[in-house]
């Protein structure tokens, strides 16, 4: 048994107990924190699977904007946890462990008898990859093969953010979203607000760069991106966008739009509806990614930020 | 048993323990929480299958690797809003319960008409 298996086995036990510790931390805010450290974790778990840019993803949103978003509910919502009722009897605990340990048996006994050799499309992804231009064949399946797959996920979160929007109460309907704005100019955060975002904005902007032939993409750049806006917004350095404005609600659709665009062209140019012409494939695949990072990097920011909660005239 | 294995069971693992906390938790954050677990058990799961489909020098199966990842992005998206549709209902009635049984909690004035 080799020191990597001993190690894999350490890192699945450590998952596993950080789960557990998520669902049965007394405090929703523990449970939160229990599950950041799960997702830091499970993005170890995905550089063992040999999937770097999934381990990326999972460490910037599953654990990071996701626990920013649970910690912050948490403490929102913390007076309420009293009055949630005390859920089930034992009897049906008991049952429901019962349903659920079920569940997980018959999902091992799929993963114990997959068919052998798996199945794979990699031999066709790799044969195919030269045509793209693109080097790192995931970037390769999301940006071409895939291609219509993070179209419509563009369009989810836009979606998504406008169902957040939507829950904001009429009067604050185009106004701010509620983000802290009142901590002092020279604290800690604001420190960090200033002297981070720069490096950020380069690392971001970098991984989308690098993610054609290396780990990374326009969902780690842009997910970098967003983060570094949140600590500006939170650090109370530049206020939340109104987000009646129109550079923000165009910034936000140029992604899809130049997406739906480019593959409308590919109907005419190559045949088929996001299918791009190889001699130029490279290209227009970085002119779909370029406003794809500024929407996924709005996107996700104000997603975290939340529903407006101050109209547009009040600072 | 080999990496790829032993996460899968690990995934399975996580999926009865995210669908028990969704079940059995009475707080809809925890519910939430519970519901994300479950989510990205199931991730787990796939990425185990993408790396049983290593083909020469890439080590894994590109496919099921691109859809997780637009997965993970879905998850948070959803997870987003279920967070501010909890705010909100905080803010209407003064609670979050799912209990139809619950005594009312203070239900603040509708400040918003």
């Amino acid at each position: 048994m080799s020191l990597t298996y001993v190690l894999e086995v350490v890192l699945a036990v450590l998952v596993l107990g950080a789960a557990v510790w998520t669902i049965v931390a007394r405090s929703a805010f523990s449970s939160a924190v229990g599950f950041v450290s799960y997702g830091l974790l499970l993005s170890l778990v995905w550089v063992q699977l040999a999937a770097v840019d999934v381990a990326l993803t999972e460490a910037a949103i599953g654990s990071g904007l996701t626990g920013v978003l649970l910690l912050s509910a948490a403490a929102t919502l913390r007076a309420t946890e009293g009055t949630s009722g005390t859920g089930p009897g034992l009897a049906m605990r008991v049952a429901a462990a019962i349903c659920c340990g079920f569940v997980t048996v018959a999902v091992a006994a799929v993963v114990l008898t997959l068919p052998e050799p798996s199945p794979t499309l990699a031999p066709e992804v790799v044969a195919a990859l030269p045509a793209t231009g693109v080097g790192n064949p995931v970037t390769g399946v999301l940006m071409a093969f895939r291609a219509l797959d993070t179209l419509l996920e563009k369009v989810v979160l836009v979606l998504a953010l406008i169902g957040v929007w939507s829950f904001a109460p009429d009067r604050y309907w185009g106004g701010h979203p509620g983000l802290s704005h009142r901590l002092s100019a020279d604290g800690v955060l604001p420190f960090f607000a200033r002297t981070l975002p720069p490096l950020g904005v380069l690392l971001g902007i970098h991984l989308m760069w690098t993610g054609a032939d290396a780990p990374g993409g326009a969902f780690q750049g842009g997910t970098v991106l967003a983060a570094m806006w949140l600590l500006v917004m939170m650090a109370g350095v530049r206020d939340a966008p109104a987000i009646r404005e129109r550079w923000l609600r165009l910034a936000l659709v140029s992604g899809p739009v130049v997406f739906l665009a480019v593959g409308l062209v590919g109907m005419l140019a190559a045949g088929a509806f996001l299918a791009y012409p190889v001699a130029i494939a490279k290209p227009l695949i970085l002119l779909i990614e370029v406003p794809m990072l500024l929407t996924i990097a709005l996107a996700l920011g104000l997603l975290v930020a939340g529903p407006p909660e101050r109209t547009a005239q009040s600072l | 048993m080999n990496t790829a294995t032993l996460f899968g069971l690990c995934g399975a693992i996580l999926i009865g323990l995210g669908l028990y906390g969704a079940l059995t938790h009475p707080q809809p954050l925890r519910k939430l929480i519970a519901f994300n677990l479950l989510g990205s058990g199931i991730f787990l799961v796939f990425g185990a299958i993408a790396r049983r489909g290593a083909w020469g020098t890439v080590g894994g199966d590109p496919v099921p690797q691109a859809l997780v990842i637009t997965a993970i992005v879905v998850a948070f998206a959803a997870t987003a809003m279920a967070v501010a549709l909890l705010e909100r209902i905080l803010k209407e009635g003064g609670q979050t319960t799912l209990d139809p049984d619950a005594p009312a909690g203070v239900i603040t004035e509708r400040r918003d008409r």
